[in-house]
């Protein structure tokens, strides 16, 4: 059947509904092939740029502010010395705080299980040892990738409107934040239809992500470069200088570490397998049944978008989704 | 919990453990180094484009100075041949210019002080990540490069240094003659207004203004114009490059 998204006025229900708890489910075709793909090419270039980012990075573990790499002047510093018994002790000092962080930071194993005086370690950098050269070819591989395949993905949204629609936040998503927050903070998500369209955290989490951590990195990453600076010292100088946009760099890839690790969260706490079938396959569940835990909006159901190649799954003899909530 | 907390530890460890050595399978294979090596090219030619060969470094001032400029790699050759120059305090020295130009020369630092020469507050950026800024004197290449008449087939310089980094392997480097004739790229012969130091390269280094630090050879004892660099060294235009760095340092 097709899922009339006109007609998708779902009503905001506290408490349970006397619906049975089963089970009217659609499966709709949600992200279209060409952002699949591009998810995954994303997926794979953003972890390996990490682990070489940090290969690059323990060739000196030390951030600075300015222009220059000043000794004694380090914001964040990765070091190692040798304690009395002469056994290697790492410390990780930001600012004027030093951590003892041996086993992690500054002092780790290598792949023979001894401790070595490296900054990250050897189980999280490309290549595993300390290998700056190659760590610096899988770095720059997979810079192209990512910047030819976020071009290639802002290109498609824009002229497949996916970025005006269901990214850019609508009057009603900003006038529902506050809720959207809490509903956030109660681990509570939306079902239904109303699952279907990314809600306003999502939107400025996704939008955020693409033009300032994707553009700031990329943009940082170029800014400590001797060649390209020959023209954007002007950007290099309003960043601080070359050291600064070094730390921004470092700061950035830790910003989408923590994007990750909450998108992770909530993909895991939102059904991870109907997720995963959305963005390998496509297509997407929404499950009307378990009507206890919707927390829909009734200023914001909107047309919500959905393409129509859509397959009726389970139980024909329930009542499909938009005939299960007939009141306002 | 704490169980749980070290089989989560443990899952994370295992799952990166996995990437990691499969990517090291990679690293360590023929085709794995040529296809990620592939960006280099991408890198060279867009950065061209992007930043035009003509494009000058940004110059900065007295007091931006770095307080102590980081001395790296070689800080001290020790081959008879430099040690006997540095007895003298480099007064033997001549730089040894070669290969296909039509007047092979051998140049004092007197006689480079006597062509075009500049004065240049650049910073220097090591592949390592660090950064210095110095202020640094020298001749131009492209004045050498007209005092000896440069052979049209000529499209590499090479830039042969004393020191050694293993027993007969001594640092190398190249660049092409278009980055050989920007005008920030100098024959140093000195550092913050005093003859360039041991650990800097002295008697004469090179400077680029916009490529990594291991490009700007230090000690040079002769420079030759090639058409080719495979035949020096492992053929890869340097001895870095000849570890597995890029050829085209400018990222």
């Amino acid at each position: 059947m097709v899922v009339n998204t006109e007609s998708l006025t779902v009503a905001d229900i506290d408490a349970p509904t006397p619906e049975p708890r089963a089970s009217s489910r659609q499966v709709v075709y949600r992200h279209a092939l060409p952002i699949r793909i591009m998810h995954w090419i994303n997926v794979i270039a953003l972890t390996l740029m990490f682990f070489s980012g940090l290969q690059i990075f323990n060739a000196h573990p030390n951030l600075y502010w300015g222009n220059r790499s000043d000794k004694g002047k380090e914001i964040l510093s990765l070091a190692a010395h040798q304690d009395a018994t002469g056994s290697l002790v790492g410390t990780t000092r930001i600012g004027h705080h030093e951590f003892t962080t041996t086993g992690v930071l500054g002092v780790s194993k290598d792949g023979n299980g001894m401790p070595t005086v490296r900054g990250f370690p050897s189980w999280i950098t490309v290549p595993g040892p300390g290998w700056l050269a190659m760590g610096r070819r899988w770095h720059f591989f997979f810079a192209w990738v990512f910047v030819l395949n976020g071009l290639c993905y802002v290109g498609y949204s824009l002229a497949k409107r996916h970025l005006q629609h269901d990214l850019w936040p609508t009057g009603a998503d900003w006038r529902g934040i506050g809720r959207s927050i809490i509903e956030h903070i109660r681990f509570k998500h939306p079902h239904g239809a109303e699952a279907l369209r990314y809600n306003i955290l999502q939107r400025l989490a996704y939008l955020t992500v693409i033009f300032v951590f994707g553009v700031g990195i990329v943009l940082m990453g170029l800014a400590m470069s001797p060649r390209m600076d020959a023209v954007l010292s002007p950007l290099v100088e309003a960043v601080g200088g070359r050291q600064s946009a070094r730390t921004i760099h470092f700061i950035i890839a830790w910003a989408f570490v923590a994007f990750v690790l909450i998108h992770l969260f909530e993909v895991l706490i939102s059904g991870v397998f109907n997720q995963l079938r959305g963005m390998i396959t496509g297509y997407y569940r929404i499950d009307s049944g378990e009507a206890d835990t919707v927390r829909i909006h009734p200023a914001e159901v909107e047309t919500a978008r959905v393409d129509t190649h859509e397959v009726d799954e389970v139980t024909p003899d329930a009542p499909a989704a938009t005939e299960e909530r007939p009141h306002d | 919990m704490t169980d749980r907390r070290s089989f989560l530890r443990m899952a994370i460890m295992g799952t990166a453990g996995i990437l990691v050595a499969g990517c090291d399978r990679i690293s360590q294979s023929g085709w794995g180094t040529r296809v990620l090596g592939s960006a280099e090219g991408l890198n060279r030619r867009v950065q061209a484009l992007l930043a035009p060969s003509s494009s000058m470094a940004k110059e900065y001032s007295e007091a931006d100075i770095s307080p102590v400029f980081h001395a790296n790699g070689t800080t001290q050759p020790g081959t008879p041949a430099y040690r006997a120059l540095m007895a003298n305090q480099f007064r033997d020295y001549t730089l040894q210019i070669d290969g296909l130009v039509n007047r092979p020369t051998r140049l004092s630092i007197d006689d480079l002080k006597k062509l075009d020469t500049r004065t240049q507050i650049t910073r220097h950026d090591c592949v390592e990540g660090w950064s210095a800024i110095g202020k640094w004197q020298g001749t131009l290449l492209s004045a050498v490069l007209d005092h000896v008449g440069v052979d049209p087939q000529a499209r590499f310089v090479v830039f042969h240094c004393f020191d050694e980094m293993d027993v007969g392997v001594p640092y190398y480097e190249s660049v092409d003659i278009g980055e050989a004739r920007h005008p920030q790229t100098l024959l140093a012969f000195a550092l913050n207004d005093q003859p360039l130091p041991v650990p800097y390269g002295a008697p004469l280094r090179l400077r680029l203004g916009r490529q990594l630090g291991y490009k700007q050879a230090k000690y040079l004892s002769r420079i030759e114009l090639v058409k080719s660099f495979d035949a020096i060294g492992d053929g890869k235009g340097g001895y870095w490059e000849d570890q597995g760095y890029e050829w085209y340092a400018g990222i």
